[in-house]
This record gives structure tokens, C-alpha cells and sequence, in this order.
């Protein structure tokens, strides 16, 4: 038995068995970080993977984080300070006026997974929420998502006004509309096209 | 059954290519492809354009229009590119959508109100996405009745009861499917249209995903559809599930597709 297992566990979206799995690690003193790392965040790794290459789908991506949230919810009473906070505090949402939320949803659960700290403020979300949770939070990050033409200026309201007030937080868009080229024209600092390429750029964003 | 050709849209790479590119021999060929193939409006998007979505809504009407002589289904969540589109338009399009969100009702409203416009009322409100069947009616019930009493005619309303992907929750299927049997049922005369393309989105083989639910659609009474009509395996189903569900006497319809080589 070992970390392996965990992962395996993941990989077959059962939940009862990352559960047990997590809690025998525990007993058996292995590293918090290291359950975290290698065996939860690192199978969620592996399903946005096998996402980008078509071998996994939607569904599975559920019942995988799924089973990744029980493990993780298993580990929090253990984690020290450091464990959680390692990956960066991410602030997401839909912007003003809109109120698509399933590609919104899966990000955020795909980040989650990837052991980021995922406030999620819902949708029809107004630029001064999204930063002065920002800014409550200490959060390295501002993911903002949008649907339709009519709402994507906003994004762009909200990288401007970060400007005005001299944040330094990261911006990253996405959603059906927005384009690379949309998110270079608001000066976003990222963009991505789906949930895993999403968990990408926050990485390089944030270790940036 | 109205069929609204579906391909015409911007987010679509081809379309947005021939769009930036100026190509109006491209999408005068997309358009006149759709036509011959039993589209009745011709969608027209140009979404993905931020500030010149209005701009190229004209350029893509006007060479649509010069293609063939059908009306187009006008597609922009913002009223003032609808209203730019209409400007142009000949004959009476299709408008695609007005919803019960504020902001869009209290714009579109006024360009609707007491003209032969089409209406596409797409069943979404302030308060989110409905996800169960009563959600959705609640919305089409206001929708319905706000644009009747502005003297829009009931038989010009199509409903849009929102799909939503099956592979984000199981009862996504099942709950838009009794949405437009209610909404058939509870105002006769109405019509419901749909696009089908969010129910099968993050699954693979999504076609097949496409044609049972437009199919089981039919059966629950729906009569519009946003769709590829150079898709022939969809329009066979739907040739196929309207004679089964009572629309085509003597199976006219049926037959004289399959004269028409439509089912091979």
C-alpha cells in the first residue's frame, strides 16, 4: 500500500477508497504534503491530462475531483499552515450581467484539485467584489469568466481598475467568447480555453 | 418543424475567418448550402467581435440576403447589434433572444413590441440558470405574458426552455425535455425552439447525443430547432420522428424525403 494507491484511487473515481487510503497514510505518519502532492493533486493531474487528450470526459472529471475533495476533506484537520497555502489563493466568478456558471464551475473544481485555495464568488460578480475579496484574502489571483459579448468588457473594466489602484493581483479570463487575443487586448495576464489549461496558466502565473 | 440553420456563427472558426477575412463568397456558399437544405431561417452571429459586432451583423446580412431568399434569424445577446441587424434585414426575421433578464427584456422589448417579428424567448432570469422543469416554465410564463401584452402574437413567440449539458447533471436531460411538454401543453399556440449543441458538450460522439435529444424533443412536442441542416442524419431523424408523432398525414413528408434520396 502507498501513495500509488491514492492516485490509483483517483483515477477510478472511488471516493470510499481515497478515504480509507488517506486516513491509513495518516496513521501511518506519511508527510501531509506529500499525500497531498504526489498522491491527490497528482492524480488530478493526471485526469486534466487525459482530459486535454479526449481519453477522459466531463463526467469523469466530476467524479474525479469528487473523489479527490474526499480525500482532500480527510487531510485538512491535519494540515499546518504551510500544506494549504503553498499553491496560491485564487478568486473566481462570472462577471456583472452574466450568469453562465458551468464552465466557471468546472475551473474552479479543476483548481481546487490542483491544490490552489478556490474562493468562488458565483455569478453576476461586480469588479469592486472581485477585488476586495482579493484583497481580504491576500489572493495571488482573479479568474473571471464570461458568456456572452455583452458582459466580456467587464473583464476589462476589472484588469483597469486594478491598474488605477496599483494591484499587482493576477487577471485570467476564459469562456465560450473570449479569445487569447481578447484577453492581450484588455491586458489580461492569462487566458485559457479550458478547465486543465486553466490550472496550467495559474501555475505560471503565480510562480511568476 | 422550423429549422434555423445553425452555421453561420462566429464562434465557429471557419465563419470567423471568412468574417475578418471579408470572404462574402464563403458565407453566401454556407448560407445557400443551408437553404437547399431545408433551413426556413438563416442564423447569423457575429459574436465573438467586440465592438464591431454590429458592423459585420450587417455585412453578413446583406450577403446572406443577396444568397438566398430566406429570412435570417438575427443572433446577439445585445440589442443594439439586433437593432442594427434589423435595419438591414429584408422581409421579417427571427430575433435570437429576448430572456427575462432585465437589462436585455427592457431593451428588446420596445423592438418587439406590436411588429411580425419572430421572437426567440430564451428561458433565463436575473435569479440564474432554471435547472428543473418549474423554474423553466415559471420564466417562459412571464416571458410569454410580458411579450403578449406588448402586442407580440402568441404564434410569433418561440420558447427556448435552455438546454444544458447532461455531462455536467443527469436531470438536465430529463427536466428540459418536460419543459417544453409543458410549455406546449399550458399555452397552446406557442412554439418552443432549442439549439442542441449544449446538451452533449464534454462527451464524445456528440452527434449522436444531438439527434436523440432533438428526437425525443419532437415527441415532447417541440417544433423549432436551431441545427446543422447539412447534417443529414439529423434531418432524417427529425423527417422520421414528425411523421411518427402525428405531423405528416399519410406520411407524405416521409415519402417524399426518401424520393428525395434524403435517408441514404
Amino acid at each position: 500500500m502507498s501513495i500509488k494507491d491514492i492516485y490509483a484511487a483517483v483515477l477510478e473515481f472511488d471516493s470510499d477508497q481515497v478515504v480509507k487510503l488517506v486516513k491509513d497514510e495518516i496513521s501511518r505518519g506519511t508527510e501531509i504534503s506529500v499525500i497531498l502532492n504526489d498522491g491527490l493533486i497528482g492524480a488530478m493531474d493526471e485526469v486534466g491530462r487525459l482530459f486535454s487528450a479526449g481519453d477522459l470526459f466531463v463526467p469523469e472529471m466530476l467524479l474525479a475531483a469528487q473523489a479527490m475533495k474526499a480525500g482532500l476533506e480527510e487531510l485538512k484537520p491535519h494540515m499546518k499552515q504551510g500544506d494549504s497555502r503553498t499553491k496560491g489563493t485564487v478568486v473566481i466568478g462570472t462577471v456583472k450581467g452574466d450568469l453562465h456558471d458551468i464552465g466557471k464551475n468546472l475551473v474552479a473544481m479543476m483548481m481546487e484539485g490542483a491544490g490552489f485555495e478556490v474562493i468562488d464568488l458565483g455569478v453576476d460578480v461586480e469588479t469592486e467584489r472581485f477585488i476586495q475579496t482579493a484583497q481580504e484574502h491576500n489572493a495571488d489571483m482573479i479568474c473571471m469568466s464570461a458568456l456572452l459579448t455583452t458582459t466580456m468588457p467587464e473583464m476589462g473594466v476589472t484588469v483597469e481598475t486594478l491598474k488605477e489602484k496599483g494591484l499587482n493581483f493576477k487577471t485570467m479570463v476564459g469562456g465560450a467568447p473570449v479569445t487569447k487575443e481578447f484577453a492581450d487586448q484588455i491586458g489580461a495576464d492569462g487566458y485559457s480555453p479550458d478547465a486543465p489549461s486553466a490550472v496550467e496558466m495559474a501555475r505560471l502565473l503565480i510562480s511568476a | 418543424m422550423l429549422i434555423v440553420g445553425e452555421l453561420i456563427n462566429a464562434s465557429r472558426k471557419p465563419i470567423a475567418e471568412a468574417i475578418r477575412n471579408q470572404d462574402a463568397e464563403a458565407i453566401k456558399k454556407i448560407a445557400k448550402d443551408q437553404y437547399e437544405a431545408g433551413a426556413d431561417y438563416i442564423d447569423v452571429n457575429a459574436g465573438i467581435f467586440v465592438g464591431q459586432e454590429g458592423d459585420y451583423m450587417e455585412w453578413l446580412i446583406k450577403n446572406v440576403q443577396e444568397a438566398v431568399d430566406a429570412p435570417c434569424c438575427i443572433d446577439s445577446p445585445d440589442p443594439k447589434v439586433i437593432e442594427r441587424g434589423l435595419a438591414v434585414h429584408k422581409g421579417t426575421p427571427m430575433i435570437n433572444s429576448i430572456s427575462l433578464e432585465k437589462e436585455r427584456y427592457d431593451a428588446l422589448l420596445p423592438i418587439v413590441s406590436g411588429t411580425d417579428l419572430k421572437v426567440v424567448a430564451l428561458c433565463m432570469s436575473d435569479e440564474g440558470m432554471p435547472e428543473t422543469t418549474e423554474d423553466r416554465v415559471k420564466i417562459a410564463d412571464q416571458l410569454i405574458n410580458g411579450l403578449v401584452q406588448n402586442n407580440v402574437k402568441l404564434e410569433n413567440i418561440y420558447v427556448d426552455p435552455l438546454v444544458q449539458p447532461i455531462s455536467t447533471k443527469s436531470t438536465f436531460g430529463l427536466e428540459f425535455l418536460n419543459a417544453v411538454e409543458e410549455i406546449m401543453t399550458r399555452f397552446k399556440g406557442v412554439h418552443t425552439i432549442c439549439g442542441l449543441s449544449n446538451i452533449s458538450y464534454g462527451l464524445p460522439v456528440r452527434k449522436l447525443l444531438n439527434k436523440t435529444c432533438a428526437v425525443m424533443a419532437v415527441a415532447k412536442g417541440l417544433d423549432g430547432l436551431i441545427v446543422n441542416p447539412l447534417d443529414k442524419e439529423m434531418m432524417a431523424g427529425l423527417i422520421a420522428a414528425e411523421t411518427l408523432i402525428g405531423r405528416d398525414d399519410y406520411c407524405v413528408n416521409y415519402l417524399k424525403a426518401y424520393r428525395e434520396k434524403k435517408f441514404e
